[in-house]
């Protein structure tokens, strides 16, 4: 079964209006909240490379044996080299791929792309950003001006080229991309999922407005009083939110605005091990950080307090002048 | 003492990039060496330079020792005038408010096509490379400087696939292609300064870097070079310049 490229506007509506949009709490756990993700579904990702990934929320997919998952994000770093490495995902939908930067070649991706039958579907950066936008806005594609002329585009028939009716011009168009579901870490929002963002906010709005559903995990949840107080504060309104899980060092190993940089000396072992060795290491990793721990803090010990507190010291030190 | 005589190849790049750049431009950087690059320039002769960051960010001040591991870090958006949603800056490009992109490269043609994608073909790659990032969009739609190592694996006469275009296959095939602003600028490497003929829109040596001569800038290409009429001689990297960048980047990060 091969779900449309672009989703049917009334079926989206639909969604929507059978949604309970009140003002009610959500408040779960990770294991609860994670049975909203189904097999097969597309799941948007949001935070972008090593910066508010939801990995509390990807690592508990992965414990719970997700099969069959289609994964888009703006920018994936190690989040892509575990959903492929723990087999649930089969497809990443991003414009870069790699574990970050500072390392070269992802070996994890590069060996399930070669050789193990997953799908890297490559788009513009932008493109990204502009899909989920339509996705947000309700209508079934945008049009750009970038990924003409170039092998991007060739591999993508999804994308259609189109002569402007006012000016002639050559233009884009980019199909909407209305996730299933949206997984999303903040710093905080309130037990109905009215959600502050800091920071680099990268394609979270959107993304949360194109899904179906949407799950935040949140380094804290405050009163719904605290959100009244600021609401010019709020990017997520709570009626797009159907899970609210509260995780301190949820996007950790990765970085949290304001909160804590990205544990390096854990990414920095965990790069070494994987691409020496991109299955074994993988199954080893995921052993020993993914199904082994018994909840998200055993997992946060392993990377170590002394790894956490530098990261949060320098997290926080954003503020310091 | 900084020595001035003894300098890494990344670091000529950063410092003759940053040379390319003039005050109260703005300039859209990725991350590694057009970034330190950019910074370089906002610290030596461009203090009104304006970096923007993929990740959404307006108007960066990096600070020395804090380099951002990507552009899409906190520490990207150190004293910055705004942070915004990466959709909303990259449509910036789009609008026309950048004058220079300015990032790095895996591989170029004789048309300053960059390929970050595959290594041979795409239904069956020998290496699936990250991909374009916002690579593609930065070439798509302004003046883009490229900072990178000059090898004639690197150097070839067509890339395996056109990421992030340049001027497609010359003449006046970008423009057909529908992309009507923008185009490659400028290549920077340890060996000369490339433009491109206003014409042919083939890559075309503008200055060599000291102690290189046109043999040795040739023998390392995989396609035939143009040669400018009045090619010139880049002056060495300063003191002043290497000092300032070994500041910015005191752990080595993009510059060992």
């Amino acid at each position: 079964m091969t779900a449309p490229l672009v989703r049917d506007y009334r079926s989206l509506r639909q969604g929507i209006s059978q949604r309970d949009r009140s003002l009610r709490e959500k408040v779960m756990s990770l294991h609860n909240a994670a049975t909203l993700v189904q097999d097969g579904m597309s799941v948007g990702v949001g935070g972008s490379t090593m910066s508010r990934t939801p990995m509390a929320m990807i690592w508990e997919l992965m414990r719970q044996r997700r099969k069959h998952l289609s994964c888009s994000r703006s920018i994936v770093s190690t989040d892509g080299d575990l959903l492929f490495g723990s087999d649930i995902a089969d497809e990443v939908v991003t414009s870069w791929f790699a574990q970050g930067i500072l390392w070269g070649l992802s070996k994890v991706m590069r060996h399930h792309v070669e050789k193990g039958g997953k799908r890297f579907q490559e788009w513009s950066h932008m493109a990204m950003g502009m899909r989920f936008r339509a996705g947000a806005m309700g209508v079934p594609f945008l049009p750009i001006r970038s990924m003409l002329g170039s092998d991007v585009l060739k591999q993508r028939p999804e994308a259609k080229e189109f002569d402007c009716p006012f000016t002639g011009e050559k233009l884009l168009l980019v199909p909407a991309l209305n996730p299933d579901v949206a997984l999303i870490h903040v710093q905080r929002c309130d037990p109905y999922g009215n959600a502050h963002i800091d920071g680099l906010q990268f394609m979270d709005i959107d993304l949360a407005m194109a899904a179906d559903r949407v799950i935040l995990t949140t380094e804290r949840i405050i009163s719904n009083d605290q959100i009244r107080r600021a609401p010019d504060q709020t990017k997520i309104p709570f009626f797009c939110v159907d899970a609210v899980v509260e995780v301190p060092f949820g996007a950790a190993p990765h970085e949290c605005f304001g909160v804590y940089e990205p544990m390096m000396r854990h990414m920095e072992a965990y790069v070494a091990k994987v691409n020496a060795e991109p299955l074994e290491g993988m199954r080893g990793y995921l052993e020993r950080h993914v199904y082994g721990p018994e909840t998200w803090t055993d997992f946060l010990s392993l990377i170590g307090l002394d790894n956490l507190l530098e990261a949060a010291n320098k997290g926080r030190s954003i503020y310091n002048d | 003492m900084t020595d001035s005589r003894r300098y890494t190849a990344a670091e000529t790049l950063a410092i003759l990039s940053a040379r390319q750049l003039e005050d109260g431009q703005v300039v859209f950087a990725g991350v590694g060496v057009p970034l330190l690059a950019a910074t370089l320039a906002q610290r030596l002769h461009c203090p009104g330079l304006t970096i923007l960051f993929e990740g959404g960010v307006i108007g960066a001040f990096v600070e020395p020792g804090k380099l951002p591991p990507s552009t899409n870090d906190q520490r990207c958006t150190k004293r910055a005038n705004m942070v915004l949603g990466s959709a909303d800056v990259l449509l910036l490009l789009q609008r026309g408010y950048v004058d220079v992109g300015f990032m790095g490269g895996a591989q170029i043609d004789q048309y300053g096509n960059l390929n970050s994608s595959f290594i041979g073909s795409p239904a069956a790659p020998k290496t699936r490379l990250p991909g374009t990032g916002g690579g593609n969009d930065i070439a798509s739609l302004t003046n883009m400087i490229v900072a990178m190592k000059h090898e004639k694996r690197r150097f070839v006469e067509k890339v395996d696939f056109i990421t992030s275009p340049g001027f497609i296959q010359g003449w006046k095939t970008r423009a057909e292609s529908g992309l009507p602003a923008g185009g490659m600028f400028r290549v920077i490497t340890e060996l000369a300064v490339f433009g491109f003929d206003d014409e042919t829109r083939r890559m075309k040596v503008l200055a060599l870097n000291p102690g290189v001569d046109r043999a040795q800038v040739q023998d390392n290409t995989g396609f035939e070079l143009l040669f400018d009429e009045a090619l010139s001689m880049t002056e060495p990297p300063t003191g002043r310049e290497l000092e300032t960048l070994r500041d910015l980047d005191p752990h080595r990060l993009f510059t060992a």
